[in-house]
């Protein structure tokens, strides 16, 4: 499991033995090793889960027809299921996985906890109850490429986070991390409860399809949802290009992160925004897949170490190909039924998440 | 070289309108080389100036300057080239191997996307030689004894490479041995390496040891600075702690000790 820590922990050792006192003499950087074989090695699993998950599923597709042109597309079956129903769920499942692994990173830095995810801080019950409410009231809106239900729980994730964000950062020019945890839980509970009440009124085909939007599901069916989220992903992922070794000494504590040289107030707003905007874009997209965010970065620190210029990375490569291998099982183990894929990750992150704890204790 | 002149700062307490002061026009001097002690009771305003005087807090009247240069307006990048802090206790959330603590203290030195490349990690070496925990840098740091924790964060801070290194209580959760192990180090990186130290401290004996200059404070203002011997007296001691001492120089130890008697009020 710590083989690549190991390998980098001997060629800080040989490069140490190499320097010998000489400052200038080159040696390679083991940091720049680590992170060139995680990116390699978690790159090829992803593009390997990518090309492989789309051939799998309830009706077997030739691949060799799949690519045939000599067939018209509306007349080829294979392609159109490879295309139109599996490609934008493979696709959809990379950006959801990618953005809640890394969110969670994010979050378990800024909290300074390992066990936070991007749901910690209530922007996924925002999103629900956004989502919910859409349901339940019949609305139809739109915006661009945004459909009703992942406009209203992108409207509720928003809401969701502004409020924590705004109490978080009242009294003081700083962030406070408790009152970020504390308002974050409490909201949880409140939006909850909220969405228990619209349950309680609304009848059992709303309640049924919000149930299943809680659920989560990859089935976007186009691309046009993820055309949707693509951008708020982006600047997401740019914001996160900044953040690694600030996120690094954050974890280490504030005041340490400070006299370390890192603005910790501008730090945290911009791993806050970042990682809800993340969050935010997943949700909207694919619904509220919990564990990702959790499980995810620890079986990435298993792997890596816990250097965020290594895990970041990793966990956005990493968690895109977990979410499309459980979206593969979510397809396949009840052929021709589907499982929920939320399902599949909750199945597996719940025992996770309680071995993480014990091991903890 | 490092300076800090009329410095104010007050906490808002309940109310917003009531600011309790916890440092009253406060003014220092630390001379280049020197390895000065920060002395005075609970609350007295130790760690804020030591706050005030790594640029973590900004003072609300007065200035602080580092080699003739005020930090006001400067970036905590810029101030972390020149000052390094160590805490009392560092807990990091995750599980960091020696090697990466120590490697964090060249952070101000990099760019927002370099990694850090082999003169880098040469300056880690030399800091985990300098704190003698070269041994121990594949190893987590939350496996470390308090001890070796506690050298491995002033490695850290070393790797730095600061003109001044403030020290906020660095022996107060150490055993006996351990006490003795880090002052011996401070000592040893003060004489050997010239890096000028503020450090802040209940331990007399430890600051008598080890300091050739105090500060002492007590609410929020500064009653007397200058040399050991002649700051450190009974007198100075009742002043600041309402305590009856006894100092005199105890000769095995090679410096003056103090003795608590009794509070007097």
């Amino acid at each position: 499991m710590n083989r690549l820590r190991q390998g980098a922990l001997d060629s800080v050792a040989a490069a140490n033995t190499q320097a010998g006192g000489e400052l200038a003499r080159v040696v390679p950087s083991p940091i720049r090793t680590r992170l060139l074989k995680t990116m390699v090695g978690f790159g090829v699993l992803l593009v390997v889960t990518c090309l492989v998950a789309p051939l799998v599923g309830s009706s077997p597709i030739n691949i060799a027809r799949v690519f045939d042109r000599s067939i018209p597309f509306s007349e080829n079956v294979d392609a159109q299921i490879f295309f139109i129903a599996r490609m934008p769920r493979v696709v959809a499942g990379v950006m959801a996985g990618a953005a809640l692994a890394t969110a969670g990173v994010v979050f378990q830095a800024l909290l300074r906890n390992a066990l936070a995810t991007p749901f910690t801080l209530g922007v996924s019950a925002g999103a629900s109850l956004g989502a919910m409410l859409a349901i339940v009231l019949g609305a139809t809106i739109s915006a661009g490429p945004f459909s009703t239900v992942p406009l209203a729980s992108l409207v509720g994730a928003s809401i969701a986070a502004a409020i924590v964000y705004r109490l978080a950062t009242m009294q003081d020019r700083a962030m406070s991390t408790t009152v970020l945890l504390l308002a974050g839980v409490t909201l949880n509970s409140f939006f909850s409860a909220l969405i228990m009440f619209v349950q309680y009124i609304a009848d059992f085909v709303q309640v049924y399809r919000a149930m299943r939007w809680i659920m989560g599901d990859l089935d976007v069916g186009s691309f046009e949802p993820i055309i949707a989220a693509l951008p708020m992903l982006a600047i997401a992922f740019a914001m996160f290009a900044w953040l690694p070794s600030s996120l690094n000494l954050l974890s280490v504590g504030a005041d340490a992160a400070s006299a370390r040289g890192v603005d910790v107030g501008r730090t945290q707003r911009l791993a806050f925004v970042s990682a809800s905007l993340a969050t935010a874009a997943a949700v909207s997209l694919a619904g509220p897949i919990g564990f990702i965010g959790i499980v995810v970065p620890h079986l990435v620190r298993l792997m890596v170490g816990v250097d965020h210029r290594l895990v970041l990375p990793a966990s956005a490569l990493f968690g895109g190909a977990f979410l499309v291998l459980c979206d593969l099982g979510a397809r396949t183990l009840l052929a021709p039924l589907e499982i929920p894929v939320g399902v599949i990750t909750a199945m597996l992150g719940g025992p996770f998440f309680l071995w993480l704890l014990v091991r903890k204790g | 070289m490092l300076q800090a002149s009329e410095l104010s700062y007050g906490y808002s307490s309940g109310r917003r309108d009531v600011r309790s002061f916890t440092l009253d026009h406060v003014s220092v001097s630390v001379e280049r080389g020197s390895l000065t002690g920060l002395l005075g009771p609970n609350g007295c305003g130790k760690t804020t100036l030591l706050k005030l005087l790594s640029g973590v807090l900004q003072p609300e009247q007065g200035h602080v300057s580092l080699n003739g240069n005020s930090l006001a307006g400067r970036s905590r990048r810029d101030i972390a080239k020149h000052l390094a802090v160590v805490p009392q206790e560092t807990h990091p959330a995750f599980d960091y191997t020696v090697m990466e603590m120590v490697l964090m203290g060249r952070h101000p030195h990099l760019g927002a996307f370099e990694l850090e490349g082999p003169r880098d990690l040469a300056l880690a070496q030399d800091a985990l030689a300098a704190t003698g925990t070269d041994h121990l840098a594949a190893r987590a740091y939350m496996t470390l004894s308090g001890g070796e924790k506690q050298r491995v964060v002033i490695a850290s801070a070393l790797t730095q490479s600061p003109d001044v290194l403030l020290l906020d209580e660095p022996t107060a959760s150490l055993d006996l041995g351990y006490q003795l192990e880090v002052a011996a180090l401070l000592r040893r990186l003060n004489l050997e390496r010239g890096v000028t130290m503020v450090l802040a401290t209940h331990d007399l004996n430890l600051a008598a040891s080890l300091c050739d200059r105090l500060i002492l404070m007590r609410d929020g203002r500064v009653v007397s600075q200058g040399p050991t011997r002649d700051v450190l007296t009974a007198a100075s001691i009742r002043r600041i702690y309402d305590v009856e001492a006894d100092v005199s120089f105890h000769a095995p130890a090679g410096h003056v000790t103090v003795t608590p008697l009794r509070r007097v009020q």
